[in-house]
């Protein structure tokens, strides 16, 4: 069993979470272009390696944020949405 | 020492007639220039450069793979070929790969053991029953046999399967494809290889491309482990590796990779005829030539460029396929393995040219390629020789997304590959 630790709940069976896929740079779509949009839509960095992720612990309903390594399948670190924009130098929400 | 030994052994030593014979030469050097280099020589790719040869006159080929002949996806797939799918456009396309693959093993000199099994969509509830009627009025408008049948049905055709209602999840009904069938995927890789370097494709192993060359919006070569080598044209057909090679050309693709399992039970004696799918319950399953049970379910939860094996993976496929077979209670693992499956949003493919010229495209195969080998190298052969989009590609080319013009086919091939 593969466990990975919410930063809420701490550590669960990954069974109980489900991937959201990789973060992308918000797109506005009332003001972008029309490809912009779909660009934001559909097209994925799909990185072999290193990547920054959402993912949701699905019987709390908590969205968070992972890094994981998906050559190795090693999960890196787990944190809040919080956490996150604090350390990319964002405003939270 | 028996005579005739002797004989057989010394005669295919000096005189070759007996000997086996390679399936590809080896092409040792890489020359400098090719008309065409095709990146990724699995199925797609092999067959591509042999439509290329065979119906374009195009030989002056080199097909280039990082790793051995065919080691990616074509030589991990369950081998399952059908036509049943939901869209038109689907239907189509795969229709034609299947009127190909019927001639396949005359074309190409070698069994790729087509064999016809039939074809269960199993539904287990209401929103499956409707999704398999809806897939059997499209695929009988396009000519495709395609038929919803009742649980007495089901249980006539396929007595080893457990119809009964003491089950979590009874059978309902199914959507019944006759031509449903598996083939050898070896040989169907070893065919074309075979086929295509008797024409003068140059096949080369052990050679990855590191990047590809652009010059004014248009590509000029590839660079390998083994050098630089210029290109007229280049093809990439790389699978659960696409979003990584078209990177190397500037491209962002709308395709996660994301792992497929599947395993085989020990041999038994025939015992399984037809191929069964079940979308509900995530599984699917097949009885091979040597008597293998071979099973797989849904792609994994999640996105990894790695080919390992998981005990959960065992462990849900297993709960479901003993309510459907329970005679498989008996049954050992014998092996398991994984691919890295190159998924779309609406799980059809990615084909045909690309913003830049001279580059074009053969990728999104996920969990459902294998049985579009054969269509997918004759018509990416006709994109590549004559530089546009076949019709039969127009639907499936990368500028769809753009538009939200998509083949959503998940009803069709999420599970059921
Ligand atoms: C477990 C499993 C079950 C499946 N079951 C079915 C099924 O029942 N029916 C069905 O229709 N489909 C099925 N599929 C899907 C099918 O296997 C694939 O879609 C199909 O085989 C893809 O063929 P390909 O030639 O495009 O790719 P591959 O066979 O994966 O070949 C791609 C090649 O590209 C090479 N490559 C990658 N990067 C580079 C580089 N940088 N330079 C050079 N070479 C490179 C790789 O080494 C590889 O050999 C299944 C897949 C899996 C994993």
């Amino acid at each position: 069993m593969k466990i990975m630790i919410c930063p809420v709940n701490g550590p669960r069976n990954i069974a109980e979470f489900a991937w959201g896929g990789e973060v992308k740079p918000d797109v506005d779509p009332a003001t972008c272009t029309d490809q912009a949009w779909t660009d934001h839509l559909f097209l994925e960095a799909n990185i072999a390696g290193m990547v920054t992720e959402w993912w949701l612990h699905t019987p709390t309903n908590t969205w968070f944020i992972a890094r994981r390594n998906t050559l190795t399948d090693e999960i890196i670190e787990t944190m809040t949405l919080d956490a996150y924009y604090m350390r990319e130098g964002a405003i939270s929400a | 020492m028996p005579f005739a030994l002797l004989k057989y052994a010394t005669r295919s030593a000096f005189k070759g007639d007996h000997a086996a014979e390679r399936h590809f030469r080896l092409s040792p050097d890489l020359k400098p220039t090719y008309d065409v280099v095709i990146i990724g020589a699995g199925g797609h790719g092999l067959a591509a450069a042999y439509y290329l040869a065979t119906r374009h006159g195009i030989t002056n080929i080199a097909v280039l793979d990082k790793g051995w002949l065919a080691g990616g996806n074509t030589a991990r797939n369950t081998t399952i070929v059908r036509a049943n799918y939901l869209t038109p456009e689907g239907v189509a396309f795969y229709k034609e790969s299947v009127d190909l693959f019927r001639s396949l093993s005359n074309e190409l000199d070698i069994n790729v053991m087509y064999t016809e099994r039939g074809h269960f969509t199993l539904a287990h509830t209401d929103a499956a029953m409707n999704t398999a009627r809806w897939r059997a009025e499209v695929n009988k408008h396009m000519g495709v046999s395609s038929e919803v049948i009742g649980p007495d049905d089901v249980k006539r055709i396929c007595p080893t399967l457990n119809v009964s209602d003491d089950v979590h999840y009874p059978i309902m009904g199914a959507l019944y494809h006759p031509p449903g069938a598996i083939a050898r995927h070896d040989a169907m890789a070893w065919g074309y290889a075979k086929e295509a370097a008797r024409h003068g494709v140059e096949i080369h192993t052990q050679t990855g491309v590191n990047r590809i060359l652009i010059e004014n919006g248009r590509a000029v070569g590839v660079e390998t482990n083994r050098g630089t080598i210029h290109a007229g044209r280049v093809l990439q057909a790389v699978a659960g590796s696409s979003s990584v090679v078209a990177n190397m050309a500037g491209l962002k693709l709308p395709i996660r990779t994301i792992p497929l399992q599947a395993c085989v039970s020990e041999p038994v004696k025939p015992i399984l005829d037809q191929i069964v799918v079940s979308g509900s319950l995530h599984v699917y399953i097949s009885q091979s030539a040597r008597g293998e049970m071979v099973m797989g379910g849904a792609t994994d939860a999640y996105g990894l460029y790695s080919t390992r094996s998981t005990l959960d993976f065992k462990e849900s496929l297993m709960a479901h396929m003993l309510e459907l077979f329970p005679f498989m209670g008996e049954l050992k693992v014998l092996r398991q393995w994984a691919g890295m499956a190159d998924m779309t949003p609406d799980f059809s493919p990615v084909m045909g040219v690309t913003p830049i010229e001279n580059f074009f495209i053969d990728a999104g195969w996920g969990t459902w390629g294998f049985k579009a080998t054969p269509v997918s190298g004759l018509r990416m052969a006709e994109c590549v020789a004559t530089g546009r989009q076949p019709d039969l590609l127009k639907p499936f080319a990368l500028d769809r997304f753009g538009s939200f013009d998509l083949v959503g086919e998940k009803g069709a091939a999420s599970v059921g590959h």
